[in-house]
Formats: C-alpha cells, sequence, structure tokens
C-alpha cells in the first residue's frame, strides 16, 4: 500500500516537476521577447490551477498515510500556491496579468518563484524514490 | 523585386528582440519597430509564413506580406492582400494613398517656418580634421532591398541629374553654400590632431549649426532639398518644407522650399527656441520650458557676420571639438541672452545653469544652496518655475531635447545605483512624445540611420569616429555612415554627416519606408458608440455631442480614406447602415446580446466623404430618435464587443459615451461605492477593477490597433475604475463628466463642447508603438500611462492623440563609471491620419555625476512629484490608499534626511533642503490633499478614480496645475513685467502661494487649476474692478453662476482677458471659468484648492514641515 502511494506520489511529482520547467520556459521566452505577453499569461495561467490541485492531492495524501514530516515539508508550498491564486485581484486576469507581467520586477519574481519550485519539487522527487524503494524493500 | 520570405520576418523578431544578439545585415531584416514582435504576438512563439503580422493577416491579409514585397513596384499587387471584409472601393484606394509614404525617394524635408538665427554666436574651436578615412564607396545593402532596379546609382555621387534641376530654383535665389569662397579663406586649415575625438563617451562635439554666410536668416522662412539616389520617377515630390499638420503640400513645398533652401539654416540652437507647443501664441512661459528657450532669435544683422566666420572652415573636415576653455568662454554671450528677457527671471535657474557650467570653480551652485524650511516662508517663487537645465556644455545643452517632450527626474544621472539609493530620490522619465509642435524637421530617407545592434536612431549626441563610421552613443557600438548619409541636403554639400537634420535635431520625424509596416497603413476610422438609454437622454448630451460632430466633420483628422461609423445602445444594439445609396440612414436592431453579431457585412463604417449627407441626416435625427425612450437598461459590454468585432478588420478609434452603470449582458457591473465611507480616513475600498472583462476587451482591441475611448457622463456612481479599464489597456483616453446635464450644469455642458472640439479634431496617429532606448547600464522597469507593454520596452499603443503622457522608472543595472554622458531616446512608430507611416524620435541626454552633491543639485523636482503620483497610483491600486500616502510622506522624509546627512555641519538647525528640493514638500503636500490621494474629505469614488486616471496619462505640464494650481492676483494688473504676444500685451501678475492668508477681501484672484479656473472676488473687492472687469455694479448684483467674462472697453478688462485668454491657449483643452464670490457655496471649491492651508483632516504647509522634521530627527 504504502509503495502505492509514493508510487503515485513520483508520477504527480513528476508531473509538477514538468509543470515548473514549462512555467520557466516560458517566462524566459517572454523575457528574451520570443513571445508576447498576452499569450505568455494565457498559457500560465491554465496551468494554474492544475498545479494547486496536482500539489495539494500529494499533500494531502501524505497526512492521510501519516507522513507527517513530507506533508509538513509540501504544507508551505501548498499554502503559498492556494494563497496566491486567492489574492489575485478582481480585475487581474489571473496569477499572471498581462498588463502587469512587465511592472514593479513581476516578471523576475515569477521566474524566481519558478525556480524555487522546481528546486522543491526534484528534492520532493529524491523523496519519494527513495521512500518508494524503501518501501517496496519492506513488502 | 525580392519580397521578403515570411519565415524572415519572424525570425527577423527574434533577432531584434535580443539587442546583443547577432545582426543579420541581409535584405528584409531591416528590423521595423516591433515587427518581428507583432508577428509573436498573434501567432505563437515561432510565427510561421501563415501568422506574421497582424491578426489582421489571419482574418483577410492573407498573403499580405507578398504584397508589401512588390508594394512599390507593382501597385496593382498589392490589392490582394487586403482584407476581404474591406468594402470594395476601400482596397485600391488605400493602395494608391500609402504609396507616398514608401516612395522611392530620398528626400529631406524640414518643417522649418520658423528656422531663425542661433541664439548666441559661439566661436568655434578649430577643427581637429580627420584621418583619411576610406572613402570606399560601398553599396548600401539596405536601398537595395526596395529598390533593387535603381539603386545602382546609388553609389554614385548625390549631386545626381535630377537632384540639380529640381533643386535648381534655389540656385537662383540664393548662393549654394559651396560655391561660397569666403568660407575657406577666413580659417583657412585645422590644426588640430588627426585623432578622432576620444571615443570613450558619446559626447560628440557636434558642430553648431550656423546661418550660412550673407544670407540673414528669415523668420517663416522654410528649407527642404533632397538626395535622390533614384534615377527615375522624377515628377514626384522630392522635398517638402511642411509643417507637422501640413503633410499634404509636397508637390508646392517642393517648389517653395527650393527657392528657400540656402537662406534657412539648420540652426540647432534655435529649435528649442521656436519649439513652444502647438499653440503658436503662446510662449512657452506657461509650458515649463526653461528660460533660455524663450530667447527670440537676434538681430539678423551682428548674427550673418559672425556665422561667416564660424563656418569659415572646409567643408568635408573638421568636427570641431571642446577645448579646455571653451565652456568658460562660452559662458558670458548667454549669460547676456539670458539677461535681455527680465520677464522670465527664473534667478535659480539661470544661476544654477551658469553655476553648472563652471561648477568646478565654484563649489556651491544655486540649486545646491541650503535652505531652511522651516524658517523660509515663501519657497514659491514668484514667477513659474522652469525645468532645470542639465548640467551640460553649451552646445549639448543647445542640442537637448525640450524638456517640454522629455524629462528626467534627476537631470544629472547618478553613477551607481547605490549612490541612487543614497540620495533616495526616484529616478524616471516623463514623455510628452506626440506633443503638438509648431516645429519639427521631418526627413524622407530611403535609409533611416540607425545602430546595427540596438537599433538606435542617429541622434545629436552619437560621435563621429571619422567620416564613415559612428559610434552608438547607447551601446556604443561603431557603424558605418551608409552613402546616403554623407549628402548633406540641406547645406548641398557631400561628406558632412554631422550637419545633416537628424545629427542637428533632438527631436525629428523620420518618414518611414515600407520596411517599417506590417500592413498597408490604415485609414483613419472613427465609430462612436453611444448611450441612449433613459438616463442618457435625460442628459441631453446626445444633442451636444451631434452638433459638435456636425461643425467638426470637415476637421476630423484624416484622408480620402477616412472612415465613421455609428452605434447606439441600450438594451438592445443599433447599428446604422450608411451605405451610398441609401436615402436615409437604415437603422438595424440586434437584440440577442449574448451572442452579438453585425447584422450587415458593409454599410456599417462608411467613407467619409462618399456618404457625408447620409451622416449628416443621421447626426440630426439622432438627438430626438430616442428623446420617448424608456429602456433603463445600458448593455454596454455587448455593445464593445461589436464595436471591436467591426472594427478588427482596420483598426482606429472607437469613441464610447455613457452614462450610467451598464446593467445587461457581458460586463456588467454593480455599484460598489458606499456612500457614507466616501470621507473615511481609514480604509477606501475599489480602486480596482471588479472585472476583467473590460481589460480582456481592451487587449483584443489593442491587438487589432483599434482604441476605446471613454466618455462617462453621468450623475451616479458608474464604477469608473472597472470603465476605465477598456481605455487604459488599449491606449485611449478618458474623460469624466460628473453629474453632467444639459440644462442643469451649463458648466460641464460647455466644457464638454470644448472637450469634443479639441477631441474630433486634434491631431492622432494610429496603430503605433513607442519604444524607449537608454544607454547600456540604465533599465526601465515600469511604465506609467495608457497603453499596453508588449515587451520590455515596446509599448503598444492603438492610437496616439497629442494629449497624451507617460512616465517611465528608471534602474541603474551596472554602474556607469566609464561614461560621462547618457542618452534616451523614445521612437513613436506611427500612421498619420493621412496614411503615412512616421517615426518621431526624441533623444535626451543628461550628464553622469558621481557625488551626492551633484545629484541633488540636479534634481528635477516636478517631474519627481509627477513619477511619485504616478507609483502612487500605482501602490493605491495594488496596496491600499494609506500606503500610498505614507510611502509620499517617505519620500520626502527620505530624501531630505538624505540630504541633511551630506550637510551634516547644518544638522539640527531646522528642516534643511537644496534649492532644488525646496518645494518638494510643498508639492507632495499638495498632491495628499488631490482628490486622487485625499482622505478625510468627502470624495466620490469615481472623481478619485478619474484623478488617478489623469495622474496615470496626463502629461507633466498638466498634471503639475493639477497637484499645485497657479494662483494670482489680478485686481490690479499692471504692464510691468508683461509680455507681447500677437501685438498684445500679456500681464504677467506674480505667483501666491496657495494659502488663505494672501486672500484679501480687497482683491480679486485667479486660480489656474489646469481645466479650471476660479476667479474669486473678496467682499470688499474694488467696486472699480467689478464694473470694468465684471460689469456689474457693486458686489451684490454679480450673480452665483458666472461663466464668462464680458468683453468690456476698459483697460482693466482688456488685460484681464488678455491674461485669460493667455493662460487658456497654452493647453489643448480648454478650461472652464467660474466666478466665485466670496459666501457663494461655490467658493468650498475654490478653497479646496489652497493647500497650504490647514484643513480638518489635513496638515497645513507649516505642520506638514514639522512632521517632516519630526520623522527625520527619529
Amino acid at each position: 500500500m504504502e509503495a502505492v502511494v509514493f508510487i503515485f506520489s513520483l508520477l504527480d511529482c513528476c508531473a509538477l516537476i514538468f509543470l515548473s520547467v514549462y512555467f520557466i520556459i516560458t517566462l524566459s521566452d517572454l523575457e528574451c521577447d520570443y513571445i508576447n505577453a498576452r499569450s505568455c499569461c494565457s498559457k500560465l495561467n491554465k496551468w494554474v490551477i492544475p498545479e494547486m490541485i496536482g500539489h495539494s492531492i500529494v499533500t494531502v495524501l501524505m497526512l492521510v498515510s501519516l507522513h507527517w514530516f513530507i506533508f509538513l515539508l509540501n504544507l508551505p508550498v501548498v499554502t503559498w500556491n492556494i494563497y496566491r491564486f486567492i489574492m489575485v485581484p478582481s480585475g487581474n486576469m489571473g496569477v499572471f496579468d498581462p498588463t502587469e507581467i512587465h511592472n514593479r520586477g513581476q516578471l523576475k519574481s515569477h521566474m524566481k518563484e519558478a525556480m524555487i519550485k522546481l528546486g522543491f519539487h526534484l528534492l520532493c522527487f529524491f523523496m519519494y524514490l527513495y521512500s518508494m524503494i524503501l518501501a517496496l524493500i519492506n513488502d | 523585386m525580392q519580397a521578403p520570405p515570411g519565415p524572415g520576418y519572424g525570425l527577423h523578431g527574434q533577432d531584434y528582440a535580443a539587442p546583443s544578439g547577432p545582426y543579420s545585415p541581409g535584405p528584409g531584416k531591416a528590423g521595423p519597430e516591433g515587427q518581428g514582435r507583432c508577428g509573436g504576438y498573434y501567432s505563437g512563439p515561432r510565427p510561421g509564413p501563415a501568422g506574421l503580422g497582424l491578426a489582421g493577416v489571419q482574418r483577410g491579409y492573407v498573403g499580405g506580406i507578398a504584397a508589401f514585397g512588390n508594394y512599390h513596384g507593382s501597385p496593382a499587387a498589392a490589392p490582394q492582400g487586403f482584407p476581404a471584409t474591406c468594402s470594395p472601393q476601400l482596397a485600391p484606394t488605400s493602395c494608391r494613398s500609402s504609396l507616398p509614404a514608401g516612395s522611392p525617394h530620398a528626400s529631406v524635408l524640414a518643417a522649418a517656418t520658423g528656422w531663425s538665427a542661433p541664439l548666441t554666436p559661439v566661436p568655434l574651436p578649430p577643427p581637429p580634421g580627420y584621418s583619411a578615412s576610406p572613402w570606399s564607396v560601398q553599396a548600401p545593402d539596405r536601398l537595395l532591398r526596395n529598390h533593387a532596379g535603381p539603386s545602382a546609382s546609388a553609389g554614385s555621387s548625390p549631386a545626381n541629374p535630377v537632384a540639380d534641376s529640381l533643386a535648381y530654383p534655389g540656385r537662383q535665389n540664393a548662393p549654394p553654400p559651396r560655391s561660397s569662397p569666403v568660407m575657406s579663406t577666413v580659417l583657412p586649415g585645422a590644426p588640430s590632431p588627426r585623432a578622432p575625438p576620444a571615443g570613450k563617451h558619446p559626447r560628440e562635439p557636434v558642430a553648431l549649426g550656423v546661418p550660412l554666410p550673407g544670407l540673414p536668416p528669415q523668420k517663416g522662412m522654410q528649407y527642404g532639398d533632397c538626395v535622390n539616389n533614384q534615377a527615375s520617377s522624377a515628377p514626384t515630390p522630392l522635398s517638402s518644407a511642411s509643417d507637422d499638420e501640413e503633410e499634404e503640400e509636397d508637390e508646392e513645398a517642393g517648389v517653395d522650399s527650393s527657392s528657400t533652401t540656402s537662406s534657412a539654416s539648420p540652426v540647432p540652437n534655435s529649435y528649442d527656441a521656436l519649439e513652444g507647443g502647438g499653440y503658436p501664441d503662446v510662449h512657452s512661459s506657461s509650458a515649463s520650458s526653461p528660460a533660455p528657450d524663450h530667447a527670440p532669435e537676434p538681430d539678423p544683422a551682428p548674427a550673418a557676420p559672425l556665422s561667416a566666420k564660424v563656418m569659415a572652415k572646409p567643408f568635408g573636415h573638421g568636427y570641431p571639438t571642446l577645448q579646455p576653455g571653451y565652456q568658460t568662454t562660452a559662458a558670458p554671450p548667454s549669460a547676456g541672452t539670458f539677461a535681455q528677457y527680465p520677464q522670465h527671471p527664473g534667478v535659480n535657474q539661470l544661476s544654477s545653469a551658469l553655476g553648472g557650467l563652471s561648477l568646478q570653480s565654484s563649489p556651491q551652485p544655486e540649486s545646491l544652496r541650503p535652505i531652511n524650511l522651516t524658517q523660509e516662508r515663501d519657497v514659491l517663487p514668484a514667477t513659474p518655475v522652469w525645468a532645470p537645465v542639465p548640467n551640460l556644455n553649451l552646445d549639448l545643452r543647445k542640442l537637448n531635447c525640450s524638456p517640454d517632450s522629455f524629462r528626467c527626474t534627476l537631470t544629472s544621472i547618478p553613477q551607481t545605483q547605490a549612490l541612487l539609493n543614497k540620495a533616495k530620490l526616484p529616478l524616471g522619465l516623463l514623455l510628452h512624445p506626440f506633443r503638438d509642435l509648431t516645429q519639427l524637421p521631418v526627413i524622407t530617407s530611403n535609409t533611416i540611420v540607425r545602430c546595427r545592434s540596438c537599433r538606435t536612431y542617429i541622434n545629436p549626441f552619437v560621435s563621429f569616429i571619422d567620416q564613415r563610421r559612428w559610434k552608438c552613443n547607447l551601446c556604443y557600438r561603431v557603424n558605418d555612415v551608409p552613402e546616403e548619409f554623407m549628402y548633406n541636403p540641406l547645406t548641398r554639400s557631400y561628406g558632412e554627416p554631422h550637419k545633416r537634420p537628424e545629427v542637428q535635431n533632438s527631436t525629428v520625424e523620420f518618414i518611414a519606408s515600407s520596411d517599417y509596416m506590417l500592413r498597408p497603413p490604415q485609414p483613419a476610422v472613427y465609430l462612436f458608440v453611444l448611450d441612449v438609454s433613459h438616463n442618457a437622454m435625460e442628459a441631453g448630451y446626445l444633442a451636444v455631442l451631434c452638433q459638435s460632430l456636425l461643425e467638426n466633420l470637415d476637421k476630423l483628422p484624416g484622408d480620402s480614406r477616412t472612415r465613421i461609423g455609428f452605434m447606439t445602445f441600450d438594451s438592445t444594439i443599433h447599428f446604422y447602415n450608411l451605405q451610398e445609396g441609401f436615402s436615409q440612414p437604415q437603422m438595424l436592431i440586434v437584440s440577442d446580446i449574448d451572442d452579438v453579431f453585425l447584422p450587415t457585412p458593409d454599410g456599417l463604417l462608411v467613407n467619409l466623404y462618399e456618404s457625408r449627407e447620409l451622416i449628416k441626416v443621421l447626426l440630426n435625427a439622432l438627438p430626438n430618435m430616442f428623446t420617448s425612450t424608456r429602456e433603463t437598461h445600458s448593455a454596454l459590454g455587448p455593445a464593445l464587443q461589436a464595436a471591436f468585432k467591426l472594427m478588427s478588420p482596420t483598426g482606429g478609434r472607437v469613441s464610447v459615451f455613457q452614462t450610467q452603470l451598464p446593467s445587461l449582458g457581458a460586463g456588467l457591473l454593480q455599484s460598489r461605492e458606499d456612500p457614507n465611507q466616501r470621507s473615511s480616513t481609514k480604509v477606501v475600498q475599489h480602486l480596482g477593477p471588479a472585472t476583467d472583462f473590460y481589460k480582456k476587451l481592451a487587449l483584443d482591441c489593442s491587438g487589432q490597433q483599434t482604441a476605446v475611448d471613454l466618455f462617462l457622463l453621468s450623475s451616479q456612481y458608474s464604477d469608473l475604475s472597472s470603465l476605465a479599464c477598456m481605455s487604459r489597456y488599449s491606449a485611449g483616453c478618458i474623460y469624466y463628466y460628473p453629474s453632467f446635464h444639459c440644462t442643469h450644469n451649463p458648466s460641464q455642458m460647455e466644457k464638454l463642447q470644448k472637450d469634443l472640439k479639441r477631441y474630433l479634431t486634434r491631431k492622432i496617429g494610429f496603430e503605433a508603438v513607442m519604444r524607449i532606448r537608454c544607454t547600456k547600464g540604465l533599465s526601465m522597469h515600469t511604465f506609467h500611462g495608457n497603453f499596453f507593454v508588449r515587451s520590455t520596452d515596446l509599448l503598444s499603443l492603438a492610437n496616439i492623440n497629442p494629449d497624451a503622457g507617460f512616465a517611465v522608472q528608471l534602474s541603474i543595472e551596472e554602474s556607469l563609471t566609464d561614461t560621462s554622458l547618457v542618452c534616451f531616446q523614445t521612437a513613436l512608430l506611427y500612421t498619420s491620419s493621412k496614411g503615412e507611416r512616421r517615426i518621431r524620435v526624441h533623444t535626451l541626454c543628461l550628464p553622469v555625476v558621481s557625488s551626492l552633491a551633484e545629484v541633488h543639485a540636479g534634481a528635477d523636482v516636478q517631474a519627481a512629484i509627477c513619477l511619485l503620483a504616478n507609483m502612487a497610483v500605482d501602490r493605491s491600486i495594488s496596496s491600499s490608499l494609506s500606503d500610498a500616502r505614507d510611502a509620499l510622506v517617505n519620500a520626502v522624509v527620505d530624501s531630505l534626511s538624505a540630504y541633511g546627512s551630506t550637510v551634516s555641519n547644518l544638522r539640527h538647525s531646522g528642516l534643511m533642503a537644496p534649492a532644488s528640493l525646496k518645494l518638494f514638500p510643498l508639492y507632495v503636500l499638495a498632491l495628499l490633499k488631490q482628490k486622487a490621494f485625499r482622505t478625510g474629505t468627502s470624495t466620490r469614488l469615481d472623481d478619485r478614480v478619474y484623478a488617478m486616471c489623469q495622474i496615470k496619462s496626463q502629461p507633466l505640464v498638466h498634471l503639475m496645475r493639477m497637484i499645485h494650481p497657479n494662483l494670482h492676483r489680478i485686481d490690479r494688473l499692471t504692464d510691468e513685467g508683461a509680455i507681447h504676444v500677437n501685438d498684445r500685451v500679456v500681464p504677467q501678475p506674480p505667483l501666491q502661494k496657495l494659502s488663505a492668508e494672501k486672500l484679501t477681501r480687497e482683491g480679486a484672484f485667479l486660480m489656474d487649476c489646469g481645466s479650471v479656473f476660479y476667479i474669486w472676488i473678496g467682499k470688499d473687492c474694488d467696486s472699480n474692478f467689478i464694473e470694468d472687469v465684471l460689469g456689474f455694479p457693486n458686489f451684490a448684483s454679480i450673480p452665483q453662476k458666472m461663466t464668462h467674462l464680458p468683453e468690456l472697453d476698459t483697460l482693466a478688462s482688456e488685460r484681464t482677458r488678455s491674461f485669460l485668454t493667455w493662460l487658456q491657449d497654452s493647453r489643448p483643452l480648454s478650461p472652464v471659468l467660474h466666478v466665485v464670490k466670496d459666501e457663494s457655496p461655490a467658493k468650498m471649491e475654490f478653497f479646496q484648492h489652497l493647500v497650504e492651508d490647514r484643513t480638518e483632516a489635513a496638515f497645513s504647509y507649516y505642520e506638514f514641515l514639522l512632521h517632516v522634521q519630526q520623522q527625520i530627527s527619529k
């Protein structure tokens, strides 16, 4: 059972890693002017909710399967994701807003955030991998 | 003809996007502004051939690119690129009329109707001469792009037969300069070293323009000439000396200009003097030009011999360099120039300007003089505050861009970000790029010379390394001077690239070639979307609008292709088919507002000239068509969607008139204002938009080159913060008339009439993009204004109007230690209403300084305040109003404490400020009491949001008057210090500080708030004044509502009216006058502008100073 939990987490984590890489690529495309703000933001906004759900599922799964350490590790990141989503002003077109992304260094902070998430997910990936192998051996 | 392959454009976008990336110089890569970007914009990251260009391409411009390639060669091929949705007669017409823009001629048009002699005859140092540079004749590859055939002759001497024969009349009138024998004799040879000027800094010792010898400069003369690289096509207009507005008269001006060519002179230093804004009557003392700008041209007689001496050097040699003693020798004449004009006493600026010249010798310039603000009672000078003059040497200063168009908050740029942080002053630019100009050199040239790596346009501040190479002043790349550029059409001489008008003027306009087009230039298209619900009929704006439109129908900017359309809406949407041939307009009603469609494919936007009669019929009928309507709902959202559908094939301008909260369909809004919270001191909510519908719509519109202008005429809350989005992101403009009613509120109606007149007739640019570039090391991070930031430095402006201002925040990324000058350049690429593609380029040059004192000395307090106001608006929307207010106070506290720490010896003796910043606390206090940021005083949410919109989009001059109005006492006007404008004597009463202590019961005062004038009449006002100026026997008989001064035949009346007219002429939107009697209820409106006084909720000026001082000492 434990192995199944971690195999699922591992897959989910892979998806999140890919998503982070996609965010980084799209944002750097915008930085280099390969795409314009409008299409960049509409691309990214599409994936904000899937990312949030994907990450929440793992976190809840860890809580349910009583892996306290991993749960607590994930909690702040999930909270940040949800907070960011809720705090979008009503007039904005999503977490990424084409009219503001070039203002006040928002692009840089989005980029930084995506980088940090990528690192975090990579860390999680290896943790899940280790736990999965451990669980398989124990079985 | 080489039709550039589709992918080339997409590829190009990438090249262009990365300025440091490799630049491939092949044909088709000329890099128009944002061209590649547009491709990416609509079609994803890697545009394929089909996805090129504007979305119009996708809709109907398929094959448009191919058509561009053929554009010149075979106009017949062009129509295939036109949208199928266009009315059939449009396609050929638009193609034809857009030809001149890219016509294969290289002519320099110089709009110089008023070129005059230089201000000061400055002796030129001996020219250094150059190292013998290779005079290799390279085939300029960019010339080949569109003119593969004829450009075979491009390498030959520009003085080809065509050019000569056309320019011939000029020779008859005046001898061409190169034939003058005087010149090579007076100052023979160039003794200086052969080395080029030190290439370390981009300071280009550009030669001062001087009049040609023996030819007295004449005011009102025009010049223009041509370089013609094409052997063919002689009869087309080669040159024109045109005023900005008169682009049409190419033919006529071509002849005219050649006769005047040699007599006018490319005098750069008189350029500023002439460039007083779009209102010729006005001397720019009302605008914010620095004092030196106002010097009229000196007597031509002495100027001519002097200039002969100056010009006396061999052509083709010599870039005058600055000699050590140059600055000091140059100073005395300029001092003399200043002193001649006592009506511009700007003493601080004058002395700071002069002090700046010799900063080393005098340790403390005037702008650094410490002032104890708590002890100095009158900080406000008696004359309007001028922009500080950058501390540059004299010839660079003369070449620099007018502060009316381009201003920086720090006229001395700190070397490092650390130094900037230490100064605690905001760094940014204030732009007014499309300002009405009376003088503007217009240049037509095959090759627009630009830096090959950063795409900067050549400007007065580049340095010529030798005759064939120039060094970019923004990225320091060394570029080749194209062959065409070697010929100077103004002097008709060869080998003087540094004398070209591009290098002599920091504000120029280029006629762009087809390289700068993604599609044929669009026609002027105007669509009016009018609210006709019951509420709108009650307000009665429709009659005013229709009347104004009828009056100005002929003055709408445009050419023969101009199109116009009308839509009205209540709970349904009404279209009007005005197709030529109908006997009367046909009204089509679409009631399905959930899925809007266009009832007929054509006939909704019609040619103004072909359907003129029908349009007039409609405009006469409209005000009475809906008088009995009972429909109270307003489906604004669906109407806008329909307007977008209607406009998207062409782009253009949509003018929306709305009178209430939209209540039906997409984009409906709820009332969010709580009237009890209007005077809350704590939280002001709902400053941001309620829905993203209008923002999305605006971005869609912006993508289709459509701007939405909003006229909100409402008596109740209409959620302007949401509605304003439609204009803010589509580069439109916003007008708001609170409690508008055609009979109950005549002053608002008058204002609407005046605004409409200006709105309908002012210049307009379509499908514009603006790019701001700055010297390597500086970077822009936040933009303010109405536009969409398409990429890091590219602003997408569907429309540009002359009343739009912009602001940019800057940061210093890399240390600027290895340069002594930095430059900023804005390039605005737009389609004029005549269907020409034009680029207006402004370049500003500023010195770099390394000490905190110099940074303080160069601070421009007005620019800083305007930038802070913009930042505060952002802050109040993204965070909260109280945060924004705190930030404003902190800005003063921080900058003054930063200054205080530099003058530590004077510490604790009071609140010290350098003279350059002495108005800073006053202006910040004024800002805190402005409608946008005030708390505690009852302010309607829409009023507040409108004030914020104005802060974001107004140019500096207007914004400054809005923040800090000018108060004058007008009951004792004298001719002392008066100025003469058009044979009229305009008295110049001194400025009074905005405090009730200055108001005396015996006086009458005029307050100039930008868009409103108040005349306050004291209770015991001199009865002579009341009788002579107002035309009433005594104070009691003055009516409560009075909006005009009668034309009385008395000296006092004449003086007052002349002063008032002079003020009114200085601004685009004619202000409304209110005569306010003391004791009348309207006086509260007047008194709320007295910012130095204490109110229940806000500090007085003195209290504010004490508060700041307390904060500093904490």
